[in-house]
């Protein structure tokens, strides 16, 4: 049995008197999907920034690959290999996909004072990476970013990652924006790089994306965990009843009709 | 087509084109098209130019410098004082002026990168800091607020050499339009110019060292505008505080001519370049019509408002797909 890439051994995560975090334990594995399922304000985007290196936990610990650690901020977590892609930001609208997708990790050619970028190799990988997960519209890595969907801008800063060696990935809400197709093409890609071997963390409200490619899933309520179950242990209605916060989903509904 | 359209530079020089066209036509037989008439509009250009290309790369950043016209004036007199009242030698002088716009350029970009606080207004008070601060200290040791300046013949050599009617600012031009155009379109630090203008957040989360990269473009602008402010100082034998006061809006204007968008993340040197050389061709031009030059004000502001709305334009083509 290999041990879980990250593990969070009862975390809490207080600001001043507010409890933003409760007892939290989880794992994310090698090569599975983590979906952290939650209404608004469930503490969602802490929990992501306590995966991430922005904030640390207030008790509790947090092993990165079976070692006790405390990452002293976002840099420290993403140079060991944790790469988070958040809803919106990631890519430069005016600039190509080549110089998006190497921002900051240029390849350079040639000696100084002639050196420069080799943008025709960062043109090819980067349209051969988005490629390999899927995304075949995108020919030209002169293209702008900016002309591209946000699902294909989703899977761009998801390759980039990988490219550079992500182990963990953590996807804020990836697909939550998106159109059927482009959400279905975000989803395919998760599968790729589960299948090389990447843990994910999968953050959604949306119950069917989860349920599609999630392999072990975790609901969030108030800060605290509320439910804990593998695939195909809960039906849809469950997990949806789970999110709002155990009331019953019906009932709500019922309630809705009866305004009508 | 579309692929001309979408660049930043292809509005400039369409619009340098129409212009140099236009004159070349409404001046015939009066030289403007001639070696010397060409020499002309090239030198008006070069200066500006000058500190016009790290103003548009400071631009492309999303930062401003309207300190630059200070500076300009401030470098002509630390080389007046320096070889007249204090009888230095040339090269010291420069090498002392050129690190004062250096560190005119830091503090600005220190200013700007701790505080958070927008650069226009940053800049636009420093630029009357440094012009106070050059009449004032003039004043006390010369009780002037021009003075000549005694120049080595080397630094004549380097600075104020003339072919016919062309001054050599006209080279320097051209080297820092190369460096400019290399670094902004070649280089990983260009690639971080146009990210840190682009998204900053962005920029960031990928590692850009985006508060290096505006605390250089500032020290870069600086030391431009005291190049500028040696040949201008060199070429007339003297230094005056208020020179290059023309400089503060002329540069960040010709940018964007040049296709420089004011929000940042977008331009070209080589658009900046013929922006540049657009402003040359009309601020010339206009003496060959022969009519009053308060004219060259009205060509400038319509120049300007018709180049913001075709880089408005230029930008939703480039964001459209194919």
């Amino acid at each position: 049995m290999t041990h879980p890439l990250m593990e969070l051994r009862n975390v809490d995560k207080f600001f001043g008197s507010t409890k933003a975090l409760k007892d939290i334990s989880m794992q994310v594995h090698p090569g599975k999907i983590l979906c952290l399922l939650g209404d608004n304000g469930a503490g969602k985007s802490t929990l992501i920034k306590v995966l991430s290196g922005y904030h640390q936990p207030t008790n509790g610990t947090v092993l990165f690959e079976a070692s006790e650690t405390r990452f002293t901020g976002p840099r420290d977590a993403r140079q060991r290999g944790i790469a988070t892609v958040h809803q919106n930001v990631g890519s430069i609208p005016l600039m190509s996909v080549g110089r998006n997708f190497f921002l900051g990790a240029e390849p350079i050619k040639g000696k100084w004072p002639f050196r420069s970028i080799d943008t025709k190799k960062a043109n090819k990988i980067a349209v051969e990476q988005m490629r390999k997960f899927g995304l075949t519209r995108v020919e030209n890595g002169d293209q702008l970013v900016g002309t591209m969907s946000g699902g294909e801008r989703q899977v761009l800063a998801i390759g980039r990652a990988m490219y550079f060696g992500a182990k963990m990935l953590i996807l804020d809400e990836p697909t939550s924006a998106l159109g059927v197709k482009e959400a279905s093409m975000v989803l395919k890609m998760m599968r790729v790089a589960r299948q090389n071997g990447v843990g994910i963390v999968f953050i959604t409200h949306n119950a069917r994306h989860a349920m599609s490619v999630g392999d072990d899933f975790c609901v969030l309520i108030q800060g605290e965990v509320a439910a804990r179950f593998k695939r195909n242990e809960k039906s849809r209605e469950d997990v949806l009843n789970l999110m709002a916060g155990g009331e019953d989903m019906t009932a709500l509904e019922d309630d809705l009709e009866q305004i009508d | 087509m579309t692929k001309y359209l979408k660049k930043p530079e292809t509005g400039a020089f369409a619009a340098f084109l129409l212009t140099y066209v236009f004159f070349a036509l409404a001046t015939p037989g009066t030289g403007f098209v001639s070696i010397n008439g060409t020499a002309g509009w090239l030198n008006l250009a070069a200066e500006l130019g000058i500190v016009a290309i790290p103003v548009g790369l400071l631009m492309i950043s999303g930062e401003f410098d309207l300190s630059i016209g200070s500076t300009v004036g401030a470098a002509s007199m630390i080389l007046a004082l320096g070889t007249n009242q204090f009888g230095g030698p040339t090269w010291p002088m420069i090498v002392l002026a050129l690190t004062a716009g250096g560190l005119i350029g830091l503090c600005n970009g220190l200013v700007v990168v701790k505080t958070k606080l927008p650069s226009f207004i940053v800049t636009l008070a420093t630029n009357f800091i440094v012009i106070g601060a050059t009449m004032g200290t003039s004043r006390l040791i010369a009780n002037v607020t021009s003075s000549s300046i005694f120049a080595s013949d080397s630094a004549k050599m380097v600075f104020a050499f003339r072919w016919g009617q062309a001054n050599i600012s006209i080279l320097w031009w051209l080297l820092i339009a190369f460096i400019g155009y290399r670094v902004l379109s070649r280089t990983a630090f260009g690639n971080w110019i146009y990210a840190t203008g682009g998204n900053e957040d962005s920029a960031r989360a990928a590692g850009v060292p985006v508060e290096r990269v505006k605390i250089t473009l500032f020290v870069a602008t600086g030391v431009a505008a005291a190049l500028v402010g040696i040949l201008q100082g060199i070429q007339w034998n003297s230094g005056n505080s208020t020179y290059g006061m023309g400089y503060v809006f002329q540069a960040p204007i010709v940018a964007v001519i040049g296709g420089v968008l004011l929000t940042g993340g977008y331009g070209s040197v080589v658009g900046i370049v013929f922006g540049t050389a657009l402003f040359g061709v009309i601020s010339s031009g206009i003496f060959y019509t022969g009519w009053n030059t308060d004219w060259i004000q009205l060509f400038l502001g319509l120049l300007l408002a018709l180049a913001v709305l075709a880089n408005n334009y230029v930008r939703r083509l480039a964001l459209t797909s194919k």
